[in-house]
């Protein structure tokens, strides 16, 4: 198998290596045993699509089922499921299990792949001028363990989990005991290897990202002089590195409680199922700025561009992310206020989370201050870049309120705090993810999109997400528990209303479909650099899409460019 | 130009160093197992209680302050033993060495080696509830129907009042819960002893 690439590598080698003749190799090869940087990102972006479209249904089964009050769909699904008449424990079970695989979905599957993956893999290369990652095959095997994982997961979801059903619901924080002695079967076994996966693919990407801004970027251009993005996903990278093993330790040892007799997080043996949660939140909350980051990145690419001005305080902006990156460490036990955290730590925590906000601040500011004053065009990518910043700092205000420990105590696993975390990922980081789809589409694909068709979608997007999340600050507030499918009449208009914003975002995504096979079939020809006089970086000097082998003559990088 | 390093070489050097980073990233995970035990140990965290030596406890002074212990006794799910104090709560002024006693039995048809696990409620009273004499400090065998005291001598540290955070605590709950022990391995219990 190996040796049909080898021979396309070294034919394309001696036969085209002195001009970019697009000289791809069959269908098979190229996209299953790909070591080509685009490829491999073209690949992350549509896995990244397809887990998308399931972890996005299944949080449609959520609001459908939460709409009203009552247990109304949930049995039925499990019935399915199941393949026998599932009783009222099943249908709660199930109820864990969806919520569980949307939040893993989302997370590992989704934004990981896409933003990282998809979008770092495509766009760092071209960025700093290198003609393709460190290491190819390295980079092949990270997108493969992601897909196995994906694969782990979903198949966790036809074995059985409890005695109550089928399938893993230990939420995506897999807390012991209940991931532990809480469900006995199988499928919590698959779920967690699905983790271990998906960890390794992301750890070895994380190697390979590093490796290569490090030591392949043009002549000329300095850390100092990388793009935003660029710099985003270095951050990212390092985040990955040091906290992706961590959850490793934590879930193999999980792995261990459940099938080979150790306590690490079972008191009758002398272990605290506590630990877990620190171990879990160490890599959890510095995930939570994986996640994020690269967004930023791509945000202060799209407002330059379309502000036709370079970032405002470029240095400011770069150890911004270092700073979030590095304080993101040590706030962990802000997700743990009500295990009993003394005074003091939670004081600590407190304003330790709080001073994030500086540097989140910061570039808030910078992005606003680039637009200051700078000829800016509303094309579709500053559009949905603009509404990040907004749904973004929306997000944001609320972690601030929630970093107190004291407000915490009340408002810990309510919709409050649903609303919180969707408003800064599923609004924002997806809203940038969104933002860099329509930035860089045509030059993935080398056809135009309908701007048309992108400002509905950002529209329709825009009040159906906030339809969607707006209203759980108020259930949250009053009181209503997270991870329940059912609840006190009391919550029934906001529910209503939340489910009915599902629907319109729903609208929207089929609006973006659209723009998508109309761009393929009808959409203009791209070209090089089609966003104009804005667009500085790189990747803007190549055709759309560009050569197969690009930069085979290092560009340099004058000392007077600028990012 | 000459100097610089192939950039294969360069690259895998990179990576090397990356991937020492992941797994000792992975060794802190692993590590922090016994740390976080130790942490527990040496602050009290999460309401970890003392244990002190005779030697040790009769240094200590009586101060002129009054604290109330409160006592509570949980079984392990499916775990075939009644467990419960025999009082309530007991007062005594701080720094002063009281006895309590469980009360224990086998209502199981075979015998059962019982394990405790503990802590205090407030959490930040831990560090200042020194045991000198525990059956917690052993697991605990019990025959079929056997019933049995179990003793425990403590005291509450008289730095207690020194500490804004724990010097206005009235009243402290002392928790226990048998597991049973067969549940967990030998080696387990190895590792759980120390803190006992």
């Amino acid at each position: 198998m190996a040796t049909t690439a080898d021979q396309f590598q070294a034919h394309d080698d001696h036969g085209h290596a002195h001009h970019d003749a697009d000289h791809k190799p069959a269908f098979f090869a190229r996209w299953f045993m790909s070591t080509n940087h685009k490829d491999i990102g073209t690949l992350y972006l549509i896995f990244a699509i397809f887990a998308g479209i399931i972890g996005g249904g299944i949080s449609g089964i959520m609001r459908l089922e939460l709409a009203h009050p009552g247990i109304q769909y949930l049995g039925a699904i499990a019935t399915w499921m199941d393949g026998k008449p599932a009783e009222m424990n099943d249908a709660l079970h199930l109820w864990n299990v969806l919520i569980t695989a949307h939040g893993l979905i989302m997370v590992f599957f989704l934004v990981m792949p896409a933003i990282i993956g998809g979008f770092g893999n495509w766009f760092v290369p071209l960025m700093i001028g290198a003609p393709d990652m460190a290491f190819p095959r390295m980079n092949n095997v990270s997108f493969w363990l992601t897909v196995a994982g994906f694969c782990s997961l979903m198949t966790s979801a036809f074995m059985p989990g409890d005695a109550t059903g089928n399938g893993a619901g230990i939420g995506w924080t897999a807390y012991a005991p209940l991931s532990t002695y809480g469900s006995n079967g199988p499928a919590t076994d698959f779920a967690i290897f699905s983790l271990h996966l998906a960890g390794a693919g992301s750890i070895m990407g994380a190697i390979n990202f590093i490796t290569t801004i490090f030591n392949m970027r043009a002549p000329g251009m300095t850390l100092h002089k990388m793009p935003l993005f660029v710099w985003s996903v270095l951050v990212t990278a390092f985040l990955l590195l040091l906290a992706l093993p961590v959850l490793a330790a934590a879930i193999t040892m999980l792995i261990t409680d459940r099938n080979f007799g150790t306590t690490f997080f079972d008191a009758s043996g002398g272990g605290d199922p506590v630990l877990y949660q620190h171990l879990f939140w160490f890599f959890g909350h510095p995930e939570v700025y994986i996640m994020i980051l690269p967004a930023f990145g791509i945000v202060s690419q799209i407002v330059s561009t379309f502000s036709k001005k370079p970032v405002f305080g470029y240095l400011g902006m770069a150890y911004a992310m270092v700073a979030i990156g590095v304080v993101g460490f040590i706030v962990w036990a802000h997700h743990m206020y009500t295990t009993g955290l003394s005074l003091n730590t939670k004081m600590y925590f407190t304003a330790a989370t709080m001073v994030i906000a500086v540097p989140t601040g910061i570039k808030i500011f910078s992005w606003i201050a680039t637009m200051w004053g700078g000829s800016i065009e509303f094309k579709s990518p500053m559009v949905w870049a603009i509404g990040f910043i907004f749904l973004f700092v929306l997000g944001g205000v609320t972690g601030v309120y929630l970093a107190n420990g004291g407000i915490d105590d009340v408002v810990h696993d309510t919709y409050f705090v649903v609303a919180h975390f969707h408003y800064v990922l599923s609004l924002g980081a997806v809203t940038g993810l969104f933002a860099g789809f329509y930035y860089w589409f045509p030059k993935m694909s080398g056809r135009m999109h309908s701007e048309f068709l992108a400002h509905v979608h950002f529209w329709i997007f825009f009040v159906g997400v906030n339809l969607i999340f707006f209203p759980q600050h108020f259930l949250g507030l009053q009181g209503m528990p997270r991870r329940y499918p059912d609840y006190a009449p009391a919550y029934e208009h906001w529910n209503t209303l939340s489910s009915w914003g599902y629907a319109v975002m729903g609208v929207s995504m089929i609006v973006w479909f659209i723009n998508i096979i109309y761009s393929f079939t009808m959409g203009k020809k791209a070209e090089g650099n089609y966003w104009g006089e804005g667009a500085t970086t790189l990747e803007w000097t190549l055709s759309s899409p560009p050569p197969f082998h690009q930069f085979e003559t290092l560009p340099v990088i004058d000392d007077k460019d600028h990012h | 130009m000459k100097a610089i390093a192939s950039p294969d070489n360069r690259n895998r050097r990179t990576a090397l160093v990356m991937a020492a980073v992941a797994l000792a990233m992975l060794g802190l995970g692993f590590a922090a197992v016994p740390l976080y035990r130790i942490f527990c140990q040496v602050t009290g965290f999460g309401g970890t209680t003392m244990r002190v030596s005779e030697a040790q406890a009769s240094s200590v002074k009586v101060a002129d302050g009054h604290i109330s212990v409160r006592f509570d006794a949980n079984v392990d799910r499916g775990m075939g033993w009644r467990f419960q104090p025999q009082q309530v709560t007991q007062d005594m002024r701080i720094g002063q060495r009281k006895q309590a006693f469980y009360w224990a039995e086998n209502t199981s048809s075979e015998p059962i080696t019982g394990v405790a696990s503990f802590n205090v409620e407030p959490e930040q009273a831990g560090k200042y509830f020194n045991k000198i004499q525990c059956f917690c400090f052993n697991q605990q065998t019990l025959q079929p129907g056997q019933k049995v005291d179990m003793p425990v001598i403590y005291y509450v540290d008289p730095a207690i009042a020194d500490d804004p955070e724990a010097r206005d605590i009235k009243q402290i709950t002392l928790s226990y819960t048998f597991h049973n022990a067969a549940k967990s391995t030998a080696k387990a219990l190895d590792r759980a002893d120390p803190a006992r």
